[in-house]
């Protein structure tokens, strides 16, 4: 599968359906038949008011919950009929997460969170995995905060550690769930223009849900959520 | 270098552990304490037993094989008669081919020695005292096996030859006599011997050391009037809680009357039994109850974790690794449980074998911890951690890593 511009998609979505409460009298249906893609590289914001599915779209997305209907395909496998242990490993290979609130796990160091992924992955921290986290650490500016716990980290810093951590794995895909939602401006920008630098050099595409249309705007392309309908999907002529 | 160089199981779970100070610091209080008590209560029952029945033993033989008794046989029933039978009173006789049951005791397997014994009652005088006692007449290269009287001698040496006699010291008092002195004694039949005194012993029982008189066989022999005959065969076996089935099969192949100790003595046994049925009992409640501590701060630790099991969860982590993470928490807690719980029994262990002493002041029981105690009680507590860890565990695993971050 390959978008307008020829790139092959590293998500897939063709009539992708979720409902809560299936066979009980307060069945919902919160997304009714998503057909999307996202290309390899791609720097997207998915937006639109709450309660459209943003969040339902971007946990079908990262496999954290089952399409009630509809294909979902992950870097190019079908997750269709996939058990919990080989979706399990779809997102560990291929999805990074950042999080609102960046839910670092606090009894562990900023460079312990950023070698976590690597640890579930690896079984154990190789010397690779240290080397590639104090190298992000270092590229997010928190080198002299490596051995903090969270608790110890402001906000931004925090959400800083959370990218590091989504990126440990060199993820084909980020999966930032209003990163810079609970962020200063100032800090916002901060943390969008790491997502948007790590994307450039990297490659990795990233999908970010956001309230904020400046940032937004920034992005490659916009895809826009309106009660569980796809309302629009905008290309921006100049990125920023 | 500063990565952590665990597995990812060990790293989550002790760091857990360690996150929740409070929990894992009571936890593991409890499971120390539940792992000494049963530790040390087994300690001190298995110790408090095996020194009572060393006691009871120290002066027993654990098999006696005795003639059999003489009862009354009726030629034939005559319908038209009636008859008064009068038990028949049992004098003192000799086993029949007593040689041959000494050899075929001696071929039971877990039959360590086999003494064949004259005993019967008799006379010591001296001056105006008279004192009734027992006249034992042994081999003593064979009796040293039945009953250590090596060990129980306070003058003199346990061998005995022509009229040499070995008598307890309450017996020495009693008659003023010591090592050197003469004493008279006289047979219930009325054979009497001027038997010289080469040793004295003291059994730890005053009933004892004041009726035991040792002789060599012949002499108790010709005093009894039992020429070439014993009055019993005295018999040790390996395993002392196998006496009752050695004495059972020496009965089958002898046709004599064979007591074990067990028998003899069946009340102290009962009483074993129940002591022991106890102790079972409160390791059972103890383990029941350091389950259901481990459980339970667990489950809190399930809910309290549920973000970062979220987090875990979208980062790959399969929901069996989260499980193992919960079980290795159990275990860890027990494991660390039983090592302080062994080290806290043995201390008590010390402590309590200085306060409690027998009336001459010896420690009833040895401040040692027994290896098989102590793993038994170890693995218990693991087992007993990992088993309690089971449905926290589970809970973290089926736990729905959308709902769990959103918590």
């Amino acid at each position: 599968m390959t978008d307008a511009a020829g790139k092959p998609a590293i998500i897939s979505m063709r009539g992708l359906r979720k409902s809560y409460g299936v066979g009980t009298p307060v069945e919902t249906e919160v997304l009714h038949g998503i057909d999307a893609d996202l290309a390899e590289g791609e720097f997207c914001a998915l937006i639109g008011p709450s309660g459209s599915g943003k969040s339902t779209l971007l946990n079908l997305i990262g496999l954290l919950e089952p399409p009630t209907a509809g294909e979902l395909s992950v870097a190019g496998q079908s997750t269709t009929g996939l058990n919990e242990q080989a979706l399990t490993v779809l997102r560990g290979r291929h999805i990074g997460f950042v999080f609102q609130f960046h839910h670092l796990l606090p009894a562990f160091t900023a460079l312990e969170n950023v070698m976590m992924p690597a640890i579930i992955a690896h079984g154990v921290a190789t010397a690779e995995d240290e080397a590639v986290a104090h190298d992000l650490l270092a590229r997010v500016g928190l080198s002299s905060h490596e051995y903090k716990k969270a608790g110890q980290l402001s906000g931004g810093q925090q959400q800083r550690v959370a990218i590091a951590r989504a990126l440990s794995l060199s993820p084909r895909l980020i999966l930032a769930d209003e990163p810079t939602g609970n962020l200063d401006t100032h800090t916002a920008d901060d943390i969008f223009a790491l997502l948007r630098e790590f994307n450039r050099e990297r490659g990795s595409a990233c999908l970010i849900v956001t309230h904020d249309p400046r940032l937004a705007a920034r992005c490659d392309r916009r895809i826009e959520l309106v009660d569980g309908r796809l309302a629009a999907s905008t290309s921006v002529a100049e990125p920023a | 270098m500063a990565r952590p160089r665990l597995p990812f199981e060990f790293l989550v779970a002790l760091r857990f552990l360690r996150e929740g100070r409070m929990q894992t610091a009571l936890i593991l209080l409890g499971v120390t304490g539940g792992v000494a008590v049963i530790v040390f209560l087994s300690q001190l029952i298995a110790q408090l037993q095996s020194t009572i029945i060393d006691r009871v033993l120290g002066s027993q033989a654990h098999v006696v094989v005795r003639p059999l008794e003489e009862v009354n046989l009726r030629a034939r029933s005559d319908p038209a008669s009636t008859a008064v039978i009068e038990p028949r009173a049992q004098r003192l006789r000799s086993i029949d081919q007593w040689e041959a049951i000494v050899k075929l005791a001696e071929d039971q397997p877990g039959v360590v020695a086999v003494s064949p014994v004259v005993s019967g009652p008799a006379f010591a005088l001296r001056g105006r005292a008279s004192k009734s006692v027992a006249l034992l007449g042994v081999e003593p290269d064979r009796y040293r096996r039945i009953v250590k009287m090596d060990t129980y001698m306070v003058r003199g040496k346990f061998q005995v030859e022509g009229t040499n006699a070995i008598i307890g010291t309450e017996l020495a008092k009693d008659l003023g006599v010591t090592v050197g002195d003469k004493v008279f004694l006289r047979a219930a039949g009325g054979r009497d011997e001027l038997l010289q005194v080469t040793g004295l012993f003291d059994i730890g029982n005053k009933d004892l050391n004041r009726r035991w008189v040792f002789t060599t066989m012949k002499l108790a022999q010709s005093l009894l009037d039992l020429p070439g005959g014993v009055s019993n065969i005295d018999i040790t076996v390996t395993d002392i809680f196998d006496a009752s089935e050695v004495a059972a099969r020496l009965q089958a192949g002898s046709g004599m009357t064979v007591d074990s100790w067990m028998t003899t003595n069946s009340q102290l046994l009962a009483a074993l039994r129940n002591q022991s049925v106890s102790n079972n009992l409160i390791r059972s409640f103890v383990i029941i109850i350091v389950a259901l501590g481990i459980s339970s701060v667990l489950v809190v630790s399930v809910v309290q974790k549920q973000k970062e099991i979220g987090i875990l969860r979208a980062m790959g982590t399969s929901s069996n690794r989260i499980m193992g993470v919960f079980l290795l928490q159990g275990a860890l807690v027990g494991f660390v449980g039983a090592l302080s719980g062994v080290g806290l029994a043995w201390a008590l262990l010390q402590i309590f074998s200085t306060i409690y002493r027998t009336g001459d002041g010896a420690p009833i029981f040895e401040p040692q911890l027994d290896t098989g105690i102590a793993l038994s009680a170890a693995g218990i507590a693991l087992a007993v951690g990992v088993l309690a860890a089971l449905i926290p565990a589970r809970r973290a695993a089926k736990m729905d890593p959308v709902q769990a971050i959103r918590a």
